[in-house]
């Protein structure tokens, strides 16, 4: 049992697909400036992801190894199809402000990149949970930043005022530049800095690094006696 | 007329500049940015799979897939644009294959240059958001050309610019957990600012 949830739950912090692997940054950036859109996001790529792995792991037994992308992109496909359709037919406003990238989840690596390294291996119902957990940890990253973003930006979240602005007689004034579309690279990287300060192992080895001060050189030298002499 | 194809070039490029206006293909442009002739290399070959794919699309879209376009074959209420992702998707997966297979037996130069980076440009996002992009501005096929085009320049602009940022960095004494990863995002945010202040121009 507590496999499982070892699988559930190691994408959520120790192995982060957008702070660890690099996966799935693409989309992570541009529906993140309110938290709404931000949720259906997550859950589009959730179900993607989860149903992805589920069904490649089903057939991983009788697709031929050099044809194996193709198939993996055809299902991909039109599991993205699917939800696409889905979301026009009952949310058409969040579609439309998801633009292309409910589409781009097809190219989102996250999907991809389980179905190669998890579901071609191991049994549809554990894949499907690993699925899963990869999508909350995707899901984690980009809700911290949605909200974040939304609660500075606006002051509200989903649409809640938090913080009363100025122009309704309260005392925040709107931070505009949290809604930038590249403050959300600058907040990813200060996320990624704090899960590393906690999760010490995923530190990167610098290339190159600067060598201690060696003991010879004194920082700062003592006044020669000449100059004190010419008082 | 070359008023308006130079416009979506240039616009393209700096405007719209698909790795840091519109942030698409982060995955690659993180990853393979380390070293600047690797970053080269992946430019190129993202300029070349853009301006062959974009404009076989717009082909598609507008003879095969977009509402009444089937008219031609008799087939006028035929409306098929909901298969729209999965063709293209297949016509970039086929286009990357066939290029590799004549680069290989034509150009093995070129070929050798690029190396692993053609197949790793299938499931690159840019390459099908540009796709995606074209299709919501409605271009017609010649403006696709400079379109595609210009979005693969200004994405291996973008690239190269960031691998000589981060060839310079590696000397530097940065924070233990900004090592790497975290340093990038923040860079690239930084760089991504300085392309805003393109925004606005018009020819």
């Amino acid at each position: 049992m507590s496999n499982y949830s070892e699988i559930l739950f190691r994408p959520v912090f120790k192995e982060n697909p957008i702070a660890l692997q690099m996966l799935g940054i693409c989309s992570a950036l541009a529906v993140t400036s309110k938290l709404y859109p931000t949720l259906i996001m997550c859950v589009a790529l959730t179900v993607t992801v989860s149903l992805s792995n589920f069904f490649i792991s089903m057939i991983r037994n009788i697709t031929p190894s050099n044809i194996r992308i193709i198939v993996q992109m055809t299902i991909i496909s039109s599991l993205v199809i699917l939800v696409d359709q889905a979301l026009k037919a009952y949310d058409y406003e969040t579609s439309k402000t998801l633009s292309v990238f409910v589409g781009l989840i097809i190219t989102n690596c996250i999907v991809m990149g389980r179905a190669e390294a998890f579901a071609m291996q191991n049994p549809p119902g554990v894949s499907f949970l690993d699925g899963f957990g990869n999508g909350l940890g995707y899901s984690v990253i980009l809700i911290i930043l949605g909200t974040i973003r939304e609660l500075f930006g606006t002051g509200t979240i989903l649409e809640y005022e938090i913080f009363p602005l100025v122009q309704n007689g309260g005392w925040y004034v709107p931070n505009n530049f949290f809604l930038l579309p590249p403050v959300s690279f600058i907040l990813i990287g200060l996320i990624i800095w704090a899960l590393r300060a906690w999760q010490k192992d995923q530190i990167e080895e610098p290339e190159f690094k600067m060598s201690e001060n060696s003991p010879e050189i004194i920082p700062n030298p003592p006044p020669t006696p000449s100059s004190k002499g010419s008082t | 007329m070359i008023e308006n194809y130079l416009n979506i070039f240039i616009n393209a490029i700096f405007i719209e500049n698909l790795a840091l206006s519109v942030f698409l293909g982060m995955c690659t442009f993180i990853a393979i940015s380390k070293k600047i002739e690797a970053a080269i290399g992946l430019g190129i070959a993202v300029i070349v799979v853009l301006a062959i794919t974009v404009p076989i699309n717009n082909l598609i879209y507008n003879f095969i897939l977009r509402d009444g376009a089937l008219a031609w074959a008799g087939l006028s209420d035929v409306d098929l644009s909901f298969v729209g992702l999965i063709s293209y998707i297949g016509v970039i997966a086929a286009c990357v294959q066939i290029l590799e297979m004549f680069l290989d037996k034509y150009v093995p130069v070129l070929y050798n240059a690029l190396g692993i980076f053609l197949p790793l440009i299938t499931v690159n996002c840019a390459i099908l958001g540009a796709s995606l992009f074209m299709v919501e501005k409605d271009l017609y096929f010649g403006e696709s050309v400079a379109y595609g085009l210009g979005a693969g320049v200004g994405w291996a602009l973008a690239i190269t610019i960031l691998a000589g940022i981060r060839e310079k960095l590696k000397y530097s004494d940065m924070p233990e957990g900004l090592q790497g990863l975290g340093s990038t995002f923040i860079i690239v945010g930084l760089m991504s600012f300085g392309f805003m202040s393109f925004g606005g121009i018009i020819l």
